[in-house]
């Protein structure tokens, strides 16, 4: 392994991925250096989801690579890959907690699964976690009775239960307020220090994206049309990525001859 | 065409997958008490009730036919080889998916729409053995279990019928029955309700699991959709498994 590649934990090259006939996304490639956060931004629609599942090992690319942790996951067998999946984390977007169990017996269960750990040390390390999120005083609630907030640090908890060398998070922001959107963000900063993980997080809120990435990577209909810092986002002069920055509708956006047909 | 192949192709691999893992450790007690308190003790009543009702449905209708043939001591023989043979293997099963299967089934297809199932291979936990298995190894213990139950509430209810309500003797409704009842007929039952039991738990967590592969099926409706399809397509394959099972080994 090249000094290089040390430092990158995710490498995906020539990712290509298809629906059926339909293609999703178009030759993707783009590497995650240790203890960096990238944020994989787009419109609704735009692949980031898709491009996820190829991340996690959930869908099969049609063609291209996809390396975590230095190995080559689209060859793996199911056994390797679950191998793999235990030194990584994933925070759903709505949390996707077992409706049948506690809020605590859900951030316990990868450590009864994965260790031989006895019953107490799980429930103090789950603790733990539950504190860190700020969850500690519902650790025996339900899923049903938490806040989309809490759902999601509590799926953020889950995620880094064991403690995972690289974690991904599905939409952190959305369908919060922005205050508590923000505090979800800081979170996810302190993670970053306090673990030392390398996050990668799927996101279409720009504010939030610009808060905690380091670099970025856009997707725009499949195609990935920038990757770099922040810095070097706010400089692009690409019209897709300006509208984005402003929040200015697309050209293409409304069909205007259907909103005349409605309105007459 | 091809979509059909591939579709049944999956499901041969899901039943071989959750068929190894019910047979090899590590098994979840808790999660299995949970499943057979839901598929067996919740479908009691229902079972019980209706048991109760076919027992007395077939007396009376014997009862009707046996008396044209100066025959009415054959009763508890009618009645016992009916619900042995065909009502109470049958009536089971199409309860337990009306009740069970059907709930089973739109419970993982919901597991999957919130990314329960691909929460669980991200965390290096196998779903079928987490979310599948514990369904299985319930359904195959509580399904000829109700079975046994409906057939011996059927038996007291053509009891109530012949011998309370028409004059029979209790001797001879009993000894009819004990009489013609073989233990062959006993070993069909089970096979009856074994192959049965299988198909209802295959079919309804196999239609929820691939959920995400139903062209078209999403959110709601695709719940929707798959629950119709687990009800429709179990209670067809529990039919088409009742002839062939009579037919080979009658």
């Amino acid at each position: 392994m090249s000094a290089t590649d040390e430092q990158n934990l995710i490498e995906v090259s020539g990712l290509v991925s298809h629906y059926g006939d339909r293609q999703v996304l178009n030759n993707i490639s783009l590497d995650v250096r240790e203890n960096e956060i990238l944020v994989i931004m787009g419109a609704s629609g735009s692949g980031k989801s898709t491009f996820l599942r190829h991340l996690l090992g959930l869908k099969a690319p049609s063609a291209g690579t996809v390396k975590l942790l230095g190995r080559d996951i689209t060859t793996m067998t199911r056994r390797e890959l679950f191998d793999l999946r235990k030194q990584i984390g994933v925070a759903f977007q709505g949390g996707a907690l077992f409706s049948s169990l506690s809020l605590i017996e859900n951030i316990e269960l990868p450590l009864h699964e994965h260790t031989v750990l006895d019953k107490d040390t799980i429930q103090i390390m789950a603790r733990m976690k539950l504190e860190m999120m700020n969850l500690l005083d519902h650790e025996h609630l339900m899923p049903s009775e938490l806040s989309g907030g809490m759902l999601k640090r509590a799926g953020l908890a889950r995620a880094v239960i064991m403690d995972p060398r690289l974690l991904f998070f599905d939409e952190p922001s959305s369908g919060l307020d922005p205050v508590t959107s923000a505090e979800l963000d800081e979170l996810i900063k302190q993670l970053r220090v306090a673990l030392n993980m390398t996050i990668v997080i799927i996101t279409h809120e720009m504010q939030s994206a610009l808060n905690i990435a380091d670099r970025v990577t856009v997707l725009h209909h499949g195609d990935q049309i920038f990757t770099g810092a922040v810095d070097e986002l706010h400089a692009s002069s690409d019209a897709r990525i300006l509208n984005m920055i402003h929040r200015r509708p697309s050209r293409h956006g409304v069909d205007s001859d259907y909103i005349d047909q409605l309105t007459r | 065409m091809t979509e059909t192949i591939r579709s049944l192709g999956r499901m041969g691999i899901f039943l071989g997958h959750s068929v190894a893992a019910m047979l090899t450790p590590p098994w979840r007690p808790r999660s299995l008490i949970k499943q057979i308190h839901f598929i067996g003790v919740r479908s009691l009543s229902v079972i019980i009730l209706s048991g109760l009702f076919v027992g007395m449905v077939v007396a009376l209708l014997f009862q009707d036919t046996l008396v044209r043939f100066g025959a009415t001591s054959m009763a508890g023989s009618a009645v016992g080889l009916s619900l042995i043979w065909e009502l109470g293997p049958v009536l089971t099963a199409l309860m337990v998916i009306g009740r069970a299967g059907s709930a089973i089934c739109a419970e993982i297809s919901i597991m999957r729409t919130e990314q329960q199932i691909d929460a669980l291979e991200c965390m290096a936990i196998d779903p079928i053995r987490h979310v599948i298995v514990p369904r299985f190894t319930a359904a195959m213990i509580s399904i000829p279990l109700l079975t046994a139950i409906f057939i011996v509430i059927g038996i007291v209810g053509g009891y109530f019928i012949s011998v309370v309500l028409f004059g029979l003797s209790e001797g001879a409704y009993f000894q009819g029955m004990s009489d013609t009842v073989l233990m062959g007929d006993l070993r069909m039952c089970l096979v009856k309700t074994l192959v049965f039991s299988l198909l209802i738990i295959w079919i309804s967590t196999a239609k929820g699991f691939y959920l995400h592969l139903v062209t078209g099926a999403y959110g709601s409706e695709g719940v929707s959709r798959v629950t119709t399809m687990a009800v429709v397509h179990s209670s067809i394959a529990v039919l088409c498994a009742d002839y062939l099972v009579s037919a080979i080994m009658l």
